[in-house]
């Protein structure tokens, strides 16, 4: 009887995981925004981590001191070279590399940080919730980015500060979805269900709860790299960028300081943009598909 | 007309925040890595007798309860401390370029504001149409546009190729003005692309707000009776529809003011408009920390206070919200 009751604890999770899957590769395909994030996505993808394979003498050339400054585009430097003679083109694949890197890690901590308040949040409720709700509020209200620039302005130029202090200050709104998510599972007979059979608050939270807001998770996952990626490029640009780890928002601001604008040097400020745009665009694209696969309150109003 | 105990609320809770801003912005300064002596020193070696004038012109001899405590009272009075770079105290530095950068942000609010309701609406009305889908992957181009290389690109496709617009600073660097007149022109000439930049960049999620919340009120039984009334199409659309529709777009105008006050910071780097958010451009460049630190606790208020603002004016706008 035991045995049967633990069997029937367990939420039919594979067959769902596929439902999902399949709704969610269905939503990327129907219309063409899905279908322009996924080619910027693979075209993203490509440059990163192909582009230095593909391209093995930008190394080489990179950052000889024998370089010429300021060079236009030209056979030797596809996109010309810097005010230190460093080849641009070279410069733009590395700096997507660190755009990425840098979004996609601050995003891990705003979701770990918003997916377990958040759920902490809705399943305890109570103070905990009334006290978890005001933080959030207040994380809310605050403006982003001059938190972010008083932040690595304190605590300095290096890139596991910037990631730190981006992902710090992008869970508020997760902490809200995941919270909502939560309070609606919660109220489900299934749960009430499991609890009367014994089962402890870890385990409901890590078999029933966890894998059923993991979806929305997923989704808002997405949405918010590009706001990561976005924070990245704005605080580089302002100067509070690794000066060794070069992202496209560094870039932007060695094109800046240097006079790229005045000069009509395009091709100093125009690839680190659109690739900041692109990679932004990707992602929220993608990330509107999965949202409207996947999350509860959207699919019913469809 | 606003319920007493809401507003009570609502203002301890500002209270409350107001108090755990400041709170933040003191532990920033004077319990994480570098305190300001080591912060002052970091270049050369230091005598302890230096370091300990140092820390007492600083006040920093004392124990952290005290120093919060002389913290919130210089702050009370208004001082809050001397600029590293500008050798004036914090107050005056910032007096001179907050006018100029609200200049700048009313403008754009403003304009992002009733040019987003417009459009919004214009969207709503010609739901699924060409204008509609074209608002929707412009809003999605918006969002992805970073604040600062749009000005950049303004700049450069404007002023350095064009020369439509000037791109630097407010006023045209020694000029002589006829007239007042010639001089507000000056300024607004200078005033333009700063304005765009934001406006571009903002005004997208702007429509979406109004569209959605238009489309919304559309479908409702008041809209048929109004119809059927035999009311004109335009006043059905602008008296009934919109004046409804407009509730959630006070509430994202307090979040625009939110984002806008973030490009502020953007956009007057780019354009080197003599505002707050070049100030702190420039403070943090010159790492003068008083100044960073005062200017965050200005933008953290003012958002504050706007979003503050726009409860109580959904208070009032709303009878269903008083009633509730």
């Amino acid at each position: 009887m035991v045995a049967a009751e633990l069997v029937a604890e367990q939420p039919p999770l594979e067959p769902v995981r596929a439902h999902e899957a399949r709704r969610v590769w269905r939503s990327l395909t129907a219309d063409w925004l899905g279908r322009t994030g996924l080619a910027l996505f693979a075209g993203v993808i490509i440059l990163a981590v192909a582009g230095p394979l593909f391209f093995p003498f930008a190394s080489s050339t990179t950052g000889s001191s024998s370089n010429a400054v300021l060079q236009a585009p030209s056979g030797q430097h596809w996109l010309g070279t810097d005010e230190l003679g460093r080849d641009l083109f070279r410069e733009f694949l590395s700096g997507a590399h660190i755009s990425l890197l840098v979004g996609l890690a601050a995003t891990a901590i705003s979701m770990v940080l918003g997916a377990g308040l958040g759920i902490a949040s809705g399943y305890y409720g109570g103070w905990i919730d009334n006290l978890l709700m005001r933080v959030t509020d207040f994380f809310l209200v605050l403006p982003q980015l001059p938190l972010v620039i008083a932040l690595a302005a304190f605590f300095g130029q290096n890139i596991s500060i910037i990631i730190l202090v981006i992902g710090m200050t992008g869970w508020p709104t997760t902490a809200r979805i995941v919270r909502s998510q939560t309070l609606s599972l919660r109220s489900r007979q299934f749960i009430t269900r499991v609890r009367s059979l014994g089962a402890s608050d870890l385990r409901i939270l890590r078999v029933h709860i966890l894998p059923n807001v993991l979806p929305l998770i997923f989704a808002n996952t997405v949405l918010v790299i590009g706001g990561a990626v976005l924070a990245e490029a704005t605080i580089s640009f302002l100067g509070l960028g690794d000066p060794v780890q070069v992202s496209w928002g560094t870039m932007l601001h060695f094109a800046f300081e240097s006079g790229a604008i005045g000069r009509e040097d395009w091709w100093y400020f125009m690839p680190p943009g659109l690739g900041i745009v692109l990679v932004v665009l990707a992602f929220t694209l993608i990330g509107h598909c999965v949202d409207q696969a996947l999350n509860p309150r959207l699919r019913s109003s469809r | 007309m606003i319920r007493l105990r809401y507003l009570a609320r609502k203002l301890l809770w500002l209270l409350v925040t107001l108090f755990v801003i400041v709170t933040f912005n003191f532990l920033l300064f004077h319990v994480l890595p570098g305190n300001p002596v080591r912060m002052l020193t970091r270049s050369g070696h230091l005598t302890q007798a230096t370091a300990n004038a140092i820390s007492e012109l600083y006040g920093l001899n004392h124990p952290l309860p005290v120093q919060y405590l002389i913290y919130l009272k210089d702050l009370l009075h208004g001082n809050l401390g001397m600029s590293y770079t500008y050798r004036e105290p914090v107050t005056t530095v910032l007096g001179q370029y907050l006018g100029n950068t609200v200049l700048l942000l009313a403008a754009a609010t403003v304009l992002t504001i009733v040019a987003g309701t417009v459009a919004g609406v214009i969207a709503a009305r010609r739901r699924a149409g060409a204008y509609d889908s074209a608002t929707v992957t412009a809003s999605v181009i918006g969002w992805a546009l970073p604040t600062f290389w749009t000005g950049l690109i303004l700049a450069f496709v404007l002023g350095v190729w064009v020369h439509a617009f000037p791109i630097f600073g407010m006023e045209t660097p020694n000029a002589v003005y006829a007239s007042p007149f010639q001089r507000v022109e000056d300024v607004i000439a200078h005033l333009f692309l700063p304005t765009v930049t934001l406006v571009v960049v903002n005004i997208a999620q702007f429509v979406l707000v109004a569209r959605a919340s238009v489309i919304e009120v559309l479908a409702e039984d008041f809209m048929l009776t109004a119809t059927a009334k035999g009311l004109p199409p335009g006043r059905v659309l602008w008296r009934h529809a919109v004046r409804n529709a407009l509730l959630p777009v006070v509430t994202s105008s307090a979040l625009l003011v939110g984002m806008v006050v973030g490009g502020a910071i953007e956009v007057e780097t780019v354009f080197s408009w003599p505002g707050m958010g070049l100030l702190v451009y420039n403070s943090v460049l010159n790492r003068d920390y008083p100044v960073i630190e005062a200017s965050f606790l200005v933008f953290a208020v003012t958002v504050l206070l706007v979003n503050f603002i726009s409860d109580l004016l959904y208070q009032v706008l709303d009878p269903r919200v008083r009633e509730a």
